[in-house]
């Protein structure tokens, strides 16, 4: 549904995109994910037309975004990184202006603005200017905005940054709602917990390029995926506490003699935590401290380019 | 894109800034006062400092005061596109199938709505300190339709200076910085002939003399109202929109890259 192929964007001597490949077939998410300034926002700008690459091609829904910009916008949907509504108008405002300027004629635009100020739980604000809205109410505004002429590709930038938990796990579900009913989705993120939640695929961005790209499972493989860390009180029981997660660790223990701490890799997220305590009761050790690790964004970095995420990534 | 969507979407866009206005309840009334205090102030500190042979200075300038105030749509234009853009409107409307000149042209035609409303204000204001149409009917309408265009150029310079731009307040000194300037070095605040004869030269060509020379024909009857000034107006006019719009859309266009 969307195929992008070796798109390139430069802006001076800044190189934003480095020959960029991405597909994602019909009816599935896929999670484009990467630190600030990794070249996100500047793919999802390209693919919806507001951009013109320096070198390469990409289609959606088969129709060329350099050569049939105008096809193109008629199919697709777009919430950017700032919920960008006019705070002057009211919810039920924006999203008839939005219809109408999609053609839908004046009667089919008041009508799916109140079914979709209905669905997005904004029903009882729609008549208030978003002014008076808060930060997720906007957000819930934004995207319902993107859904009003029912697009077939609809492309999220960072839909969650800056939201409080509460309001990112609404939207989670949201989008969760949308790929049921047989969306197709681009998704940018900062967080590997929200594409990891969302995505069918994932693809990580980095300086420009996909740095790496398949299901999260598969990621995390490649990354060292989740661990347990255990920390014992006493050194002599380091060994028997090996002995006793090797059937459980998917790669050799790692043991840091000084601290006594013990690092195991796992899968089966917080599950392998309950098993980990369970062998170790078996075994008789006593753990000081012990808890349950994902791989972070910049662990996944690290492990795939070698450096850390240049911008400060918050994890949540 | 047809010519149907091209009016129907400036249609929709022309009514979202319209509701601006009434939401805006501040903006309209510093947008009303300005004027207000502009025709005192001037009336007040200079009408009797300043002696312009053959004609009452209060008319002498009033046309002045006008002109400068639709020269000052600029900034207002500026300021409101580059809110857009930061906001993400601007990106919103070009990922919608819409016309790509609806977001300007919706966004002229509001302003001329309002520019039209602060002109009649200041008339209104001119009246309480004494200024009169003395030419006749149809030449006061016609300087009132040419005040409005000649702010609707400016506006679509100040779409330029907008879009151009990367924060509000840049925006507001950019397409304010220049217009005292612009107006002040002109016929309408001082006659020409008491300007530097190397600025004669300069003042002689600006748009703002010709609007000046032709508002004082229209309102006054000083010369005939179809003659010179108006036609160099109009010129004006003409050449700044066209001009202005042109560099505005293709900008628009490609906004945000």
């Amino acid at each position: 549904m969307i195929v992008a192929e070796g798109l390139a964007k430069h802006y001076g001597k800044v190189t934003a995109l480095d020959g960029v490949d991405l597909q994602v077939p019909a009816g599935t998410i896929l999670g484009l994910l990467g630190p600030n300034g990794a070249g996100k926002t500047t793919a999802v700008r390209i693919l919806t037309t507001l951009l013109r690459p320096d070198r390469g091609r990409a289609t959606v829904a088969g129709h060329d975004v350099l050569r049939e910009p105008a096809a193109v916008r008629e199919i697709i949907g777009l919430s950017g990184q700032y919920a960008a509504v006019d705070e002057h108008l009211t919810g039920r405002e924006n999203l008839d202006m939005v219809g109408r300027l999609y053609h839908l004629g004046a009667k089919t635009a008041r009508a799916r603005a109140a079914e979709l100020l209905e669905q997005f739980d904004l029903s009882d604000a729609a008549d208030r200017v978003t002014k008076t809205y808060s930060g997720g109410m906007r957000r819930r505004l934004d995207l319902a905005a993107s859904l009003v002429a029912r697009p077939q590709v609809l492309f999220l930038d960072e839909p969650t940054t800056g939201l409080d938990p509460r309001s990112r796990l609404g939207m989670w579900d949201i989008i969760r709602e949308l790929v049921r009913e047989g969306a197709t989705l681009l998704l940018t993120t900062q967080y590997l917990e929200e594409a990891d939640a969302l995505a069918n695929e994932i693809a990580i961005i980095d300086r420009g390029k996909v740095i790496a790209q398949g299901t999260a499972n598969e990621l995390k493989a490649q990354v060292g995926g989740e661990r347990v860390e255990l920390i014992l009180a006493d050194r002599s029981e380091v060994p028997k506490a090996v002995a006793a997660l090797t059937s459980l660790a998917t790669a050799e223990p790692i043991v840091d003699e000084d601290t006594h701490m013990v690092t195991v890799q796992v899968e089966g997220g917080t599950r392998a935590l309950a098993d980990v305590v369970r062998e170790l009761d078996t075994a008789g050790v006593e753990a000081q401290d012990l808890a349950f690790r994902r791989p972070t964004l910049d662990e996944v970095f690290l492990s795939l380019t070698g450096h850390v995420a240049e911008e400060e990534s918050q994890q949540s | 894109m047809s010519l149907s969507y091209a009016v129907s979407d400036s249609v929709v866009i022309t009514r979202r800034h319209l509701k601006h206005t009434t939401r805006i309840p501040e903006l309209l009334f510093f947008s009303i006062m300005q004027p207000i205090i502009f025709i005192l102030l001037f009336t007040v500190v200079f009408a009797n400092a300043i002696k312009v042979p053959g004609i009452d200075y209060k008319n002498f300038m009033m046309p002045a005061i006008f002109v400068q105030t639709m020269a000052f749509a600029t900034a207002g234009t500026a300021a409101g596109f580059a809110d857009d853009q930061q906001k993400g409107l601007i990106d919103r409307f070009r990922s919608l199938p819409m016309a790509r000149s609806a977001v300007l042209i919706g966004r002229l035609v509001a302003e001329a709505a309002r520019n039209t409303l602060t002109l009649f204000i200041m008339i209104g204001a001119g009246y309480v300190v004494g200024f009169r149409f003395q030419g006749g009917f149809l030449p006061a309408v016609g300087g009132i339709l040419l005040l409005v265009a000649f702010a609707f150029a400016f506006s679509s310079i100040g779409t330029v200076i907008g879009l151009g731009v990367k924060t509000v307040e840049a925006a507001q000194m950019a397409g304010m910085i220049w217009i005292f300037p612009l107006t002040f070095l002109s016929n309408g605040f001082v006659p020409m002939t008491s300007l530097p004869g190397w600025l004669q030269g300069v003042v002689r060509y600006s748009p703002v003399t010709a609007m000046n020379d032709a508002l004082r024909a229209m309102f006054y009857g000083h010369g005939r109202a179809l003659t010179s000034p108006t036609l160099q107006s109009i010129a004006w006019i003409a050449g700044i929109s066209l001009v202005f719009l042109a560099l505005g859309v293709r900008q628009y266009k490609k906004a945000g890259s």
